[in-house]
């Protein structure tokens, strides 16, 4: 007996999509993770998600409101006098969006990759292994980008943007978000337990009070200066910065380039990863 | 059942080898799967069975040897490959964190499938795992059987044309497994071509038309699980069990009356074509064996001619 080839609609649709060049790693179906992700959202923990919300809304008031009344007004970048509260908002902002990055980009992600082995299905459907880090970058971008509109929605009504640049602070503070979560899902493919994990937070706690959030980074010496600057909170605060209290120059074209080689390497070193610990 | 010499292979290996390290997991296999057959791989643990199901899947990249897929190369054509496969993997790895009918529908997107197309293919799957009812409950609260379903179901969302199962009724009580072996011959009768491996030789006999039977990454056996018990083992076995620490002793006192003679630690297995003749010449020549039993040879019978060891250990 002969049973005849028989290729259903369904076989020859998934087919035709996997043809596309370069399906082996990406195969243009990043969304289908979106949406996976749309649906597991249903049952979060909405505490912690709106926890991370609140924190640099809590800061904005307890450091700009509250110790800005002792401070007055300081000098911004280009020497005009500006609030403590408008000085600092920015600097919550892309924290905003780093916060809300990284929240998924790092311990979901360590979380799927270790014990629910989500992407090892993922991986035998016809999904490429970028499909899956564009995916959860994506996902967790959102949520930083979310994040960073909420504080925003706080922080205009309290006339703390001083400049009609400001309203490109949101697809800034996308870009970081984008940035935060490749990196930050790229050094989580890394991570093998939760020791490891607990040093990524050791080491944003600091980055995030001396990236220039709640002092301008010329108080520090020339060299450590230089060391502050290369950091991607730093580099983000001074972008949204830029925007909100509208001091434009060439500065920002390179802000905004050193997130797109973070997103390019973040997205790389993720893919290949996953390439790695799950295709072997 | 006259084969026809012009039967499809759709999957082929030669000398199929698969390294982790200095550790040779699967050791130059060759095998062909037939369109429409149900072909079984047959091992101990570590024998290299979901290894070799995950270099079909194309999950995992060979070592050296050759493998195609429906013709296709798994090293540079994987998604195309997967498009055309089912996988239910050993560990369901379901999406825990979902529903029911959620795992089913994001799994359909994974393979770029319409969501509209989607909806009523769940519904049918729904039918078919008997789920239908526990949709709306998250995957994880579902019995370790409901599980097993489920996992199968995702794997027929995209029709495939061959479906890997890997161990798909371990951990599932008796009634469960003849459940899951009804849905898996209604799919065979579908044209729809079965690969499972699995450590329980009853499963094999009842689901495989061909098995391969592995140790240690080599092929020890190959052939219908009729032609291997004709081929390795006799007719019938006598199982006696004298106790722990007699068995050796009355095992040599036996040596000569059978075919061949086996010593477990717990039994004695004596391999003839009559077997009732054999037991009622042993008990007449005055040994008393705690237990004794006539039965018919099975593949675990192969498996212990081949291998000195038994399946299940
Ligand atoms: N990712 C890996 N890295 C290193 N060694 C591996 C890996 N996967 C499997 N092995 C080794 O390869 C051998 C075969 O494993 P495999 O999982 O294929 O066995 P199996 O026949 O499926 O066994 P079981 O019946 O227990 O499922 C084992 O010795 C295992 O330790
Ligand atoms: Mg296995």
């Amino acid at each position: 007996m002969i049973t005849q080839a028989l290729i259903t609609q369904a076989v020859a649709i998934a087919e035709k999509r996997a043809k596309r060049p370069g399906a082996s790693v990406y195969s243009g179906r990043a969304i289908t993770m979106i949406e996976r992700s749309l649906y597991a959202a249903k049952s979060s923990n909405w505490l912690i998600i709106i926890s991370g919300f609140v924190e640099p809304v809590l800061y904005l008031m307890a450091f700009g409101f509250g110790i800005g009344q002792l401070i007055g007004d300081i000098q911004d970048g280009s020497g005009n006098p500006v609030s403590y509260a408008a000085y600092i908002a920015p600097a919550l902002l892309a924290t905003s969006a780093m916060n809300g990055a990284l929240y998924d980009a790092t311990w979901n992600v360590f979380f799927k990759m270790h014990f629910s082995k989500v992407y090892q299905v993922m991986l035998s459907s016809s999904l490429g292994p970028m499909d899956v880090a564009l995916g959860e970058i994506s996902w967790a971008l959102i949520r930083g980008a979310t994040y960073s509109v909420g504080f925003m929605a706080i922080a205009w009504p309290l006339g703390l943007v001083t400049s009609a640049w400001g309203l490109l602070a949101i697809p800034a503070a996308t870009l970081i978000a984008f940035g935060f979560a490749s990196i930050g899902m790229a050094i989580t493919s890394y991570m093998k337990n939760f020791q490891q994990m607990n040093w990524v937070n050791f080491f944003l706690l600091p980055m995030f009070l001396f990236s220039g959030t709640f002092f301008p980074v010329s108080v520090y010496p020339e060299w450590i200066q230089v060391i502050v600057k290369a950091l991607p909170l730093c580099q983000g605060v001074d972008l949204v910065r830029s925007l909100m209290l509208g001091i434009i120059d060439i500065s920002v074209l390179g802000h905004i380039a050193y997130f797109v080689v973070m997103i390019v390497l973040g997205l790389s070193f993720t893919t290949v990863r996953l390439k790695a610990l799950f295709m072997r | 059942m006259s084969k026809s010499v012009e039967r499809e292979a759709v999957i082929r290996a030669r000398s199929l080898t698969k390294k982790y390290k200095d550790f040779v997991a699967v050791d130059g296999i060759d095998f062909d799967v037939y369109r429409g057959e149900s072909f079984g791989l047959l091992g101990p643990n570590g024998a290299g069975k979901s290894t070799t199901m995950k270099m079909i899947t194309s999950v995992s990249q060979r070592t050296s040897g050759e493998l195609t897929i429906l013709g296709k190369e798994p090293n540079n054509q994987g998604p195309e490959i997967r498009a055309h496969l089912g996988v239910v993997p050993q560990k369901d790895m379901l999406d825990r964190e979902l529903k029911v009918w959620e795992n089913l529908v994001t799994y359909g997107r994974y393979f770029g499938l319409p969501r509209k197309w989607l909806k009523t293919k769940v519904e049918e799957l729904l039918e078919f795992a008997q789920l239908t009812e526990k949709r709306n409950e998250k995957a994880d609260d579902l019995s370790g059987g409901m599980q097993r379903r489920l996992a199968i179901a995702r794997g027929l969302i995209n029709e495939p044309e061959i479906l890997l199962l890997d161990e798909p009724t371990t951990g599932l009580d008796p009634q469960a497994r003849h459940i899951l072996w009804d849905r898996l011959f209604r799919l065979k009768e579908q044209g729809v071509t079965l690969v499972l491996t699995t450590h329980y030789m009853d499963e094999a006999e009842q689901l495989c038309d061909r098995i391969i039977v592995m140790d240690k990454g080599k092929i020890m056996a190959e052939g219908s699980p009729a032609e291997l018990i004709r081929k390795y083992s006799s007719k019938e076995v006598v199982e006696l069990r004298f106790g722990t620490d007699k068995n050796e002793g009355v095992a040599k006192q036996l040596e000569g009356k059978s075919e061949r003679i086996e010593l477990l630690p717990d039994r004695i297995l004596l391999y003839t074509d009559k077997g009732e003749a054999l037991l009622t010449s042993i008990l007449d020549s005055g040994l008393h064996p705690v237990t004794s039993l006539v039965r018919r040879s099975s593949l675990e019978d192969v498996f212990l001619r081949l291998t000195g060891r038994t399946l299940v250990d």
